[in-house]
């Protein structure tokens, strides 16, 4: 069998770091090449490099035996290779078909866009794949997990024969991964090639037929994927043996921190309350998770929680107080950390580097802040130790201007501030989205090490297996209602999807 | 990293300092044709007059670029300020000429106060009414989300109307059809300035300009007032998920830039040099050409300082050019276009990055070609 691509002794080098060191990867026709590595293991880098985005330093790229240049995106197009990448590229106020067609529209007389055969095309590829995308939707009114359906749809559009998958199944629901893989399957049964970029072993497992494992930049082996075992992978990727299973005591909980009483949000313009009278409380020392289906109002319950909105109706306490109305800066103060869902909108500064994104919620207090000049002695002190302690890995350290980070170190740099804000209620939403499973296990610790330490935790997450192993307590959410309490002992994936479809109620919550 | 030049040639300030001697190298260039076209005759010898204007009378030259720098530092540090924070302070012409009006009406009506602080006072009052020209936009902005931009042009015509209002029915001067302007004794002092710079029209104004300059510096970069204002223009929900008041943050920074505006304005009319507000519904020049600035010194407070001497070099260098009798427009068109060309260093920074990448590229296409 041919190579669709290969990547050969491939080099690239960003100031102060070696991003890909000599990396060889070859992609067989017709087959799921998973590609696997660490946060910041150069994965994104090749994968840039491969679609035209960066030039390599040193190195050959091969498609179908001939050596080619690929100097950017429309090269790589031209090559018919297609990317779907971790940080969505699309236009926000532009809808569905509109960017999808993007680049390659069909124009009219007067340059009048002719949009029907595009449009008949996508809701047949829609309908196809069970993507479910209303083409005239705007991406900035539909969620995250729709936005990437969309980056799908572009590369099937513009038939491509070599897909990239950038750590696709981090915003689907468990569900909607068995229906990628579906997907992806029947791609490759149809000739075209997959390269699928991911930490997740059991995805691997599922679909793969060969696997490139790279660490810290360099090539490491390259495995037929029946032929191992997932401890052999997680091995391999980060070097040293992984505990999968997170180990932490029962939960002692203690006074109530954080208290959500008969919360109702309606938003101007909406038929129906995003949030419908939500009760729940959260106490010290246990960690409480939110579950349930992207878009079913944990997005709307954290930013009402956080200050972001303003709730329609009912109250929120923080630790016995009345916190419905304050401001978000008063939240913060009185003992409340969030680490938010998207990280580059909420999460960071991308222009400002780690120090400065690290000091974001403290800058104003005494530590930091000296007469009203910052104490840029202090800020780096303190970031490089945050750095340190959990193992945030950029070019140039605290200097290091975030928007250049790999993603999972990115987000590992939320993790690092929020955590130690010390706040009495932190509420982390998808804390581990796009991590590897090295970076997770570390989290997941660092989560359960904070409950231990006489903190609330209200964990927010779309992840079954974070859902079911991290938590003390499961708060289901369906259309905007809580619809079960349930204990996580008691409960398996199956039953807790049940109640996440909506097509069961837990006691005490039912109609 | 291979080794320290290289290091440096890739710094972000290194690259924009490059992008903008390019940008006016390209300006000088597209002026040189103009001239080539408009005046063949004296045109080598009127460019160099212009290269070499700021210079052509010695100190006193040199003196009047640094006066004529002022009211463009300002107007320029003004709109470059309000960028940080994500807002195009375009409603600088406005604010300018309400501190220039206010500055002017103390300077003379105010004779209660003694000569030797009445300037000062006069620049401070400029400097708030210009900073009460900006806060309008400003609140609009925060309180009602309207554009600055629209509401900023707004208040330039409102400004601008009642300013005119203002001068006839306080400091008018018939006869010139213009404002009253201030004596000698109750202008700007020279503080041993016109010593160095004989006979050139400096005057203090130009240390506080550059002070201030060196201010809006420091508050932009050490302070967490400054951090909360970048913070705020890179990204605003970021800002405002860290508890940040980002609608103060906007307020603010309009209003500070406002300030610099008015001080621009007192300080180019409390000149003593006889500059009077005129009686006519034009815009003053000195607003807009605050733009070019901004942009030639990247939005950098520092950079401001250099840009608007640049372009009062320039100015004045043309001036001197009338001694060939080539035509005041020309004159004015050659500085213009210089000027706009000076303003492409963004796009210049752009096309100096690209070019990097393809020759990277190509040295290494060449290198596999070299292979095979």
């Amino acid at each position: 069998m041919d190579y669709a691509i290969e990547m050969l002794n491939i080099t690239k080098e960003f100031p102060g770091i070696k991003a890909n060191d000599n990396i060889t990867l070859q992609v067989k026709e017709g087959e799921i090449h998973a590609l696997l590595g660490e946060n910041g293991a150069g994965k994104s880098t090749l994968m840039s490099i491969l679609f035209g985005l960066y030039q390599p330093d040193e190195g050959k790229i091969k498609i179908h035996g001939k050596e080619v240049l690929i100097n950017d995106p429309n090269d790589a197009n031209k090559y018919k290779i297609g990317m779907v990448h971790q940080h969505f590229k699309l236009v926000h106020n532009f809808t569905v078909l509109e960017n999808i067609i993007l680049g390659i529209e069909e124009t009219g007389l007067f340059g009048k866009l002719k949009n029907s055969e595009a449009r008949k095309k996508v809701m047949d590829l829609s309908q196809r794949y069970h993507l479910n995308v209303d083409p005239d939707a705007k991406i900035e009114d539909i969620t995250v997990g729709m936005q990437q359906r969309v980056e799908i749809l572009k590369m099937l559009f513009r038939d491509n024969e070599i897909l990239i998958f950038d750590e696709p199944t981090a915003v689907l629901t468990p569900q909607e991964i068995d229906e990628l893989m579906h997907i992806m399957k029947e791609l490759i049964s149809e000739g075209k090639s997959i390269i699928f970029i991911t930490h997740k072993l059991n995805e691997i497992k599922a679909v793969a037929d060969r696997c490139t494992i790279i660490r810290k930049g360099r090539y490491v082996d390259t495995v037929n994927v029946a032929d191992v075992s997932k401890d052999v992978l997680s091995e391999k990727m980060v070097g040293h043996k992984v505990n999968f299973i997170v180990d932490k005591d029962e939960a002692k909980p203690t006074d109530t921190v954080l208290k959500v009483d008969g919360l109702t949000y309606q938003p101007k313009g909406a038929n129906k309350p995003l949030l419908n009278n939500v009760s729940f409380e959260v106490k010290k020392g246990e960690i409480v998770c939110i579950a349930g289906i992207d878009g079913n109002g944990q997005s709307e319950l954290v930013y009402n929680i956080s200050g972001i909105e303003k709730p329609t109706a009912g109250h929120v306490y923080l630790n016995g107080q009345d916190i419905t109305t304050t401001s978000i800066r008063e939240r913060n103060d009185s003992g409340m950390a969030v680490i938010p869902e998207d990280r580059h909108k909420h999460g960071l500064v991308l222009d400002y580097s780690v120090a400065e994104n690290m000091i974001l919620k403290s800058y104003y207090k005494p530590e930091f802040e000296k007469h009203g000049f910052i104490d840029f002695d202090a800020m780096n002190a303190y970031s490089d130790k945050l750095i340190e302690q959990y193992d945030v890995r950029s070019g140039e350290g605290s200097k290091s201007i975030a928007r250049g980070m790999s993603g999972g170190n990115q987000q590992k740099a939320i993790v690092a501030r929020e955590i130690e804000s010390d706040s009495d209620l932190l509420i982390a939403v998808q804390p581990t989205r796009g991590l590897d499973v090295g970076a997770i296990e570390f989290i997941h610790k660092q989560i359960v090490k904070h409950r231990d330490s006489e903190h609330a935790v209200l964990l927010v997450s779309l992840e079954l297996d974070e859902v079911i192993t991290v938590s003390d307590r499961i708060l289901v959410m369906y259309e905007g209602e809580i619809v079960a309490d349930v204990n996580p002992k008691d409960i398996d994936v199956k039953e807790l999807g049940l109640y996440m479809a909506g097509s069961k109620r837990g006691i005490g919550y039912e109609k | 990293m291979k080794n320290k030049s290289a290091g440096f040639f890739e710094k972000d300030s290194t690259k924009s300092v490059i992008s903008s001697l390019i940008a006016i190298l390209i300006g000088l260039l597209v002026g040189l044709v103009i001239i080539l076209i408009a005046n063949p005759a004296d045109a080598l010898e009127g460019f160099l007059i212009m290269l070499t204007g700021g210079f052509q009378e010695g100190m006193l030259s040199l003196g009047d670029v640094l006066a004529y720098s002022v009211p463009v530092m300002m107007t320029g540090l003004s709109i470059a300020f309000a960028y940080k924070t994500g807002e195009f302070n375009i409603g600088v012409p406005g604010q300018y000429y309400v501190g220039a009006f206010v500055a002017l009406l103390i300077g003379v009506k105010a004779t209660f106060l003694p000569d030797a602080i009445a300037w000062l006072i006069a620049i401070i009052c400029g400097g708030l009414a210009g900073a009460l020209w900006a806060f309008v936009p400003g609140i609009l902005k925060a309180k009602r989300n309207v554009n600055v931009v629209i509401s900023g042009i707004m208040m330039n015509y409102v400004g601008l109307l009642l300013v005119i209002r203002g001068v006839k029915t306080f400091i008018y001067e018939s006869t010139g059809a213009q404002s009253l302007t201030v004596s000698t004794e109750r202008a700007i002092p020279k503080f041993g300035l016109d010593v160095i710079f004989e006979g050139s029209s400096i005057n203090f104004g130009f240390v506080i300009a550059v002070a201030l300059c060196i201010v809006a510096w420091i508050i932009m970069n050490k302070t967490t007032f400054g951090y909360e204002l970048k913070a705020t223009g890179f990204n605003k929900d970021a800002a405002k998920y860290a508890g940040m008041n980002e609608t103060k943050a906007v307020i603010m920074s309009l209003v500070i830039a406002g300030l610099f505006a008015g001080v621009g304005g007192a300080i180019a009319y409390l000149g003593g040099t006889g500059k009077a507000i005129q009686i006519s519904e034009v815009l003053p020049p000195e607003g807009f050409n605050g733009i070019p600035v901004a942009l030639l010194g990247f939005s950098n407070p520092i950079g401001c300082i250099f840009a608007s001497l640049f372009i009062a070099y320039i100015n004045v260098g043309g001036n001197y050019m009338q001694s060939l009798n080539i035509a005041i427009e020309v004159i004015d068109i050659i500085v213009a276009v210089i000027v706009y060309f000076a303003s492409f260093t963004l796009f210049i920074k752009l096309m100096l990055d690209k070019f990097r990448n393809s020759k990277k590229h190509k040295t290494l296409a060449a290198k596999e070609g070299g292979n095979k």
